[in-house]
């Protein structure tokens, strides 16, 4: 293996390796273990959300049987629910937790670029997750307006939590977004500057670029939920009328006069969608790599896959109206956003397309991650095309308060990228902790997983098109929903209560497997990637030993024709590589 | 290398050393400036965000146009002073001046304080003449719009004043000098967002 001294490079900062146990796992400016805190946090809170949404799916699978939240309970749950896990738990496992781990590895630095704003960043996050967690402990408790907060419902007295709960939740997003904008900051300005000797941009795994294009995404989206919850809190507090219209609130004419709360809308989805795919575009990136590691097979496609990062990341900033096509819209705006709306699904299905043809005549290994990679791609396509139904106006309109909604999002933003958070943790837990995840709960946890949210969302779609209502607390009597509809929210609650106790293997697992599970060695998948290439496993602090890695090849050189064997690493020079006969030429081009 | 021929790069062709790659990345200080760079299209997009709102609120019927106080004036020619003093310590600091980059420094942090001490003024007169946050948007705006652009110049004072601390300490080494001009690029970008906003707070 070949490295580049750097002594002689005067900038490099001395490597302060911490000593004390507060130093080195609490007040840690590592980005691993900065990496870890955040992960942990954020399954810690996604688990709060998991359980909320058992509470209301007993509600709605035996509303008579099971009474026991009332309406305002419900809907408090459902609002929490849906902010914690897109917020608190996505996109901090994601960005804080994945692009904190895999950046500097991947990239081959020492560290983040900015230590010790990263290690601000996770406490300001803990810090909001704590201030969302005070909000059940308050009279009125937690908000009940729903997680896009829309006003004027959002603060008006008939709503659970308008007093106290919603300024909660407001400061609670507002540090989220002060500690997504110090992590993000790091993140991008290390890919741009940290990269180590040959590693030139192209030569970057697509799990880089999808964190990378995403974190972009996220600096200039998030701004947008920080000016709308600014001015929502303001409204709230004060009483200014930024979104608030007049009204009559509860018989008596409230204190606001003439604002607008369209104008909330088109902020908050100006945020919203961008959202989508700072989920996503990291779940892509990572799902890439997973695919051709183990398929033993360059992805097909790289630059197409660069591409396509760029281009949704540009295109998601233009059609955030989709979201709003019933509210009273212009048509032609309908139209437009329509139009971009369609436009975008053309590089994310390309992008579905380069991974089945990167498993297409591969040496396809089944591992417990390749089986999360492809249970991701049926659920993706799944998800997407139900995305192409609602994007379009007229189709939209009916569906909009239904469960098909419900069934839509929850493919294509729940369950795919928690596959790939699954798929990815299977797939990196051994560089972390120099062990391996047990394969047969693994295995029992993928199909259990799989089976389990299909029978949970697939009949939502059904139930959609019969006109369920969703955000209902109950149906009651309504004469279009057939007795049979509510056989089959029966049936989804028991489908929800299974697989939320199926997790408990995968906890299980990830915590017996530190200790027992068996040791992985420093490369188990014989990956190309740097951060499969580090002296030790786990990485030390410093990442590299002495000597930073140099790079020579992109990161997919799998069953290269001629090579001894099936992967050749990145840090391998053209003529160190092992041929097994005369056909290699030492990296010219032949194998692609 | 452009940005274009860049991604358009087939990496798969040629594996081995490139050389001269870095030599852009060698550069220690860089990443300090790419961060602040970064950090101003984050602000960028918040105030832009922040001005479409206040445009599209205030077609609404309710909007009252505000008299805005004179003071105003004179506040923007102390911020325009302080980036000028700013700009001359990172001219000084280039030109290894210590003395002339210290002063000037410490007249840019003194100029700021006045600006915002005005602006403090601005909202005890707005609040004397009656105009309330809650009375009407124009004026929420008012205060939203002036309390952000001294929370954000305020952030840049603590950068400042760690910075004095910091050259205490250790001297006045390269990496000192080299955060004074990026104090000066975040003053003047803090000009150029207090003047639109004082555009629009003037039109409208």
């Amino acid at each position: 293996m070949a490295y580049v001294a750097i002594a002689d490079r005067d900038h490099e900062q001395p490597m302060h390796e911490p000593r004390s146990f507060v130093t080195k796992y609490i007040w840690s400016q590592d980005h691993k273990v900065i990496a870890i805190q955040y992960s942990l946090t954020a399954i810690a809170i996604g688990l709060v959300a998991l359980v909320l949404s058992l509470a209301m799916r007993l509600q709605l699978g035996f509303p008579d049987t099971l009474s026991f939240i009332t309406p305002d309970q419900y809907y408090q749950a459902i609002t929490l629910h849906g902010m914690i896990m897109v917020i608190y738990l996505l996109t901090a496992i994601l960005l804080g937790g994945f692009g904190n781990y895999l950046i500097p590895l991947m990239i081959g630095a020492r560290d983040m670029v900015f230590p010790y704003m990263n290690m601000l960043s996770y406490w300001v996050y803990l810090l909001s997750v704590l201030v969302l967690c005070s909000s059940f402990f308050i009279t009125g408790g937690p908000t009940g307006a729903g997680w896009t907060l829309y006003p004027p419902q959002v603060i008006l007295p008939g709503t659970p939590g308008s007093d106290g709960g919603i300024v909660l939740m407001l400061l609670s997003l507002v540090l989220f977004i002060v500690a997504f904008t110090m992590g993000g900051l790091n993140y991008v300005t290390t890919v741009l500057q940290a990269r180590c000797r040959g590693m030139t941009m192209m030569r970057m795994p697509l799990s880089v670029w999808g964190i990378f294009v995403a974190t972009i995404l996220g600096l200039l989206a998030f701004p947008a939920l920080l000016v709308a919850c600014i001015m929502l809190l303001l409204d709230s507090v004060l009483g200014t009328s930024f979104f608030m219209p007049a009204l009559l609130s509860m018989g008596e004419v409230s204190e606001h006069t003439g604002g607008s709360p369209i104008l909330f809308q088109h902020l908050f989805w100006f945020f919203g969608h961008p959202e989508v795919y700072i989920v996503a575009l990291p779940a892509f990136g990572i799902i890439s790599d997973l695919v051709s590691v183990h398929a033993r097979k360059n992805i097909f496609g790289y630059r197409m896959m660069v591409w396509a990062i760029l281009i949704i990341g540009g295109i998601s900033f233009i059609v955030w109206a989709h979201h709003m096509y019933v509210s009273g819209m212009n048509p032609y705006f309908s139209f437009f956003f329509a139009t971009t709306t369609l436009i975008i699904a053309i590089p994310t299905a390309l992008k579905v397309y380069n991974w089945v043809l990167t498993l297409w005549r591969g040496d396809i290994h089944m591992t417990v991650p390749m089986l999360f990679v492809i249970g991701f791609i049926f659920t993706f396509i799944n998800g997407g095309i139900t995305g192409l139904f609602l994007g379009n106006v007229v189709v939209d309109m009916p569906l909009s308060d239904t469960y098909f909604v419900v069934g839509h999002f929850h493919m294509v933003m729940g369950v795919s990228p928690i596959l790939v958070i699954f798929g990815a943790i299977y797939h990196w837990y051994p560089k972390i902790t120099g062990r391996m995840l047990n394969d047969r709960l693994g295995r029992i946890h993928f199909w259990a997983t799989l089976f389990g949210t299909y029978a949970i969302y697939l009949p939502m779609h059904y139930l959609g098109i019969l006109g369920l209502p969703r955000r209902y607390y109950t149906m009651g009597d309504t004469s279009f929903i057939p007795d049979s509809a509510q056989v089959m929210n029966a049936g989804i609650s028991v489908a929800a209560l299974f697989v939320s106790l199926v997790q408990l293997i995968f906890l299980f697992n990830l915590f017996w497997s530190r200790t027992h599970g068996k040791p992985s060695g420093s490369n188990p998948w014989k990956a190309t990637t740097l951060e499969w290439q580090t002296p030790q496993t786990p990485p030390k602090h410093g990442n590299w030993g002495p000597d930073l890695p140099l790079v020579y090849r992109w990161a997919y050189d799998y069953s290269v024709p001629g090579a001894a064997q099936d992967y050749i690493p990145q840090t391998m020079a053209p003529e160190d590589v092992p041929t097994s006969d005369a056909s290699y030429h030492g990296g010219e081009g032949e194998h692609s | 290398m452009s940005f274009l021929s860049k991604i358009t790069e087939k990496p798969w062709e040629h594996a081995g050393e490139i050389e001269g790659l870095h030599d852009r990345l060698e550069n220690g200080y860089s990443a300090n400036r790419t961060g602040l760079f970064l950090f101003l299209a984050v602000v960028s997009s918040l105030f832009t965000l922040f001005m479409i709102t206040y445009y599209t609120r205030s077609q609404f019927p309710d909007w009252e146009v505000l008299a805005d106080p004179r003071i105003l004036w004179v506040n923007t020619a102390v911020l325009v002073l302080a980036s000028v003093a700013l700009q001359m310590a990172s001219n000084a600091a280039k030109q290894n001046k210590t003395s002339a980059m210290r002063n000037s420094l410490i007249a840019g942090g003194v100029l700021t304080l006045a600006f915002i001490a005005g602006q403090l003024i601005a909202w005890d007169q707005m609040v004397k003449a009656g105009y309330y946050a809650a009375d009407n948007p124009a004026n929420a705006f008012f205060y939203l719009f002036t309390g952000l652009h001294a929370l954000h110049l305020l952030g840049g004072m603590w950068f400042l004043v760690s910075l004095g601390f910091r050259m205490k300490q250790t001297g006045a080494k390269d990496k000192v000098l080299h955060s004074v001009s990026l104090c000066a690029i975040y003053w003047h970008y803090l000009l150029i967002v207090w003047l639109a906003l004082f555009t629009l707070l003037l039109r409208t």
